[in-house]
């Protein structure tokens, strides 16, 4: 019978990704509930160094692929040696990460393995010994309890929902030979972005702007106050489609949905689908000099003024307080 | 170039999402549908690729009587033919049962590349594509920026967190689109009136020889966790007064910075 609760562990550039550390410690609270062991798959090259790291987070078994061919991620090399040692070990509960290379990834081993996932989940728990995923739909609208029927039950968490916890285990390696056949995509560029950019879809605080902004010149400020706070800058469908900012960057249904734990949104006057993209943030300001802007019935702190006096104004504010 | 475009019918973005009393679904009543936007930016790749190297376009979806709509409209945008996969048995159906029913159609017809969306904005699966390309048994590359065909050779561009990578594949294959690939065109008066005469077979899921049988399903649905009511700042009239206010608050009560 199928059992465990085991977690795909995402690498880039030699070094482990936060969404890592937190699929581990949610699948030991979920293993702990089961009485079960934590299990972890790192696919890469001259990754078996991690896998100690792993087991602090309460990964009992690493099961490692070390092969020159998992490097740089291709989504047929990764899938193939995720389902190969899933179908070999049998788990119960499989946990991804719902970022863009787990995002890639966890639909072609649902493919391969045949059963059901519950994709970017933003609490999962366990009912009657049974994996209950809970996930946003329509962009956040609603809300749906997804459960699977098929072994293993997988499920792909947002990143920076979940909480880190330690919790030291063995994080015992086992090696596993990916039984890779000849590739079939292979990546030939990376072309990185300004170094420093934080995703939006990874930040714990977004600052965004709107039709408001009135131009691409108004993000000045926005990038500025965003600097201080180690912060994304995002933009709303309406500033992307003119231009004014790129589509990575595009907070709502057409574009990402994210949950920071602080979302600042400036100019924006607050359309259903943008609303729909950033309602699951801890925290939500809006600045936006119209006080009849649906925006506002979201937000936890309004300011009704001209944002472009209110945000250079709370730039030194939060200088003084981090000074 | 045999090209396929896989469609699905959706809520518009503006639309409000009422779930039932239950808990079973949604409400569907007053819901205007429109083709998955990300679905569009395929159907649009597909047009474009046949009007460069010649060919045809099968439009393939599978849902409920209405979204034949949807399927007209990507005829209307262009396509020369469609599969609509109607069948009780698919109601609620989750990605792979899906993918299980657009690949047994697909399988039988020529594929030389095959579009799909994404994601679709309802459910946020963002799984079919690539469950898809599994069982056809051919590469993908998901979230496509930029595509470049010359002969069976492709070259896609697809974005990841603070970078873009450049992926080498070949034909045939799946490719899923995103914001940024195209520009989807609107439907011309002369399309729609040519859309109506376009063959689209129906199909059953008997007739692809597949269940429709799910692995996984939404138990319940609920709205989303309501907000409390906010504050709107006003202890001091000024736009600094009010980013001091701010500042404080969110240093002081929400602890976020």
């Amino acid at each position: 019978m199928a059992k465990g609760v085991w977690i795909v562990a995402e690498q880039r550039d030699g070094a482990l990704r936060k969404v890592s550390f937190e699929l581990a410690s949610t699948a030991r609270k979920l293993a702990d509930q089961l009485g079960e062991e934590v299990g972890a798959v790192l696919c890469g090259s001259g990754v078996e160094a991690m896998a100690a790291e792993l087991g602090k987070y309460g990964v009992d078994k690493v099961y490692v692929a070390d092969n020159p061919a998992l490097e740089p991620y291709t989504t047929d090399a990764h899938a193939a040696a995720v389902a190969k040692v899933v179908k070999e070990n049998d788990p119960a509960i499989l946990l991804l990460a719902a970022s863009a290379q787990g995002k890639d990834l966890a639909p072609s081993v649902v493919g391969k393995l045949a059963t059901g996932m519950a994709t970017d989940c933003t609490d999962v728990k366990i009912d009657g010994g049974k994996l209950v995923a809970v996930r946003p739909m329509y962009a956040g609208k609603c809300f749906g309890e997804v459960v699977v029927d098929t072994f293993p039950q997988m499920a792909s968490l947002r990143p920076n929902v979940f909480t880190i916890v330690e919790c030291a285990k063995a994080g015992e390696v086992v090696k596993f030979d990916a039984g890779l056949g000849e590739a079939k995509t292979k990546v030939v560029e990376v072309q990185k972005e300004a170094s420093g950019k934080i995703d939006v879809a990874e930040a714990n605080i977004i600052v965004s702007g709107g039709r408001g902004m009135k131009g691409p010149e108004g993000y000045g400020i926005l990038e500025e106050l965003a600097g201080l706070l180690g912060a994304a800058v995002g933009a709303s469908r309406a500033a992307v489609d003119a231009g004014w900012r790129p589509q990575s960057d595009q907070v709502g249904q057409t574009g990402k949905v994210v949950s920071p734990n602080l979302y600042i949104a400036c100019g924006i006057s607050g359309a259903i689908q943008h609303l729909a993209g950033m309602s699951s943030s801890k925290y939500i300001v809006a600045i936006n000099k119209d006080a009849e802007a649906p925006i506002f019935a979201r937000a936890d702190y309004g300011v009704v003024d001209d944002l472009f006096k209110v945000v250079p104004a709370l730039t030194q504010e939060v200088k003084k307080l981090l000074a | 170039m045999n090209i396929v475009a896989c469609v699905k019918q959706v809520p518009d973005t503006e639309a409000q999402i009422k779930v039932k009393g239950d808990g079973s679904g949604i409400e569907e009543g007053g819901i205007k549908w429109v083709m998955n936007p990300y679905d569009e930016f395929g159907v649009e790749e597909a047009l474009k690729l046949k009007e460069k190297l010649g060919g045809d376009v099968t439009i393939v979806s599978v849902g409920p009587a209405r979204s034949m709509e949807t399927v007209r409209t990507a005829l209307a945008m262009g396509a020369e033919k469609g599969i609509q996969i109607d069948d009780p048995a698919l109601n609620n159906a989750d990605a792979y049962a899906t993918a299980e029913a657009l690949a047994a159609a697909i399988k039988g017809i020529p594929h030389d590349i095959i579009f799909c969306g994404q994601r679709a904005i309802d459910d946020d699966s963002a799984q079919v594509g690539s469950i898809l390309a599994e069982l056809l048994g051919i590469p993908q590359v998901t979230f496509v920026t930029k595509l470049e065909i010359n002969g069976t050779a492709v070259k896609a561009t697809r974005p990841i967190e603070g970078a873009s990578v450049v992926i080498e594949t070949s034909l045939p294959c799946v490719i899923t689109a995103t914001k940024g690939l195209n520009e989807p065109r609107y439907a011309s008066l002369p399309g729609i009136m040519k859309a109506k005469k376009k063959p689209v077979d129906i199909k059953k899921a008997a007739d692809l020889g597949v269940s429709g049988a799910s692995k996984s399903k939404v138990a319940k649905f609920a709205p989303p966790p309501a907000r409390p009511p906010g504050k709107i700042l006003c202890a001091d009239d000024t736009p600094e007064g009010k980013a001091a206010e701010l500042a404080k608050l969110l240093r002081e009560e929400a602890k976020v910075i």
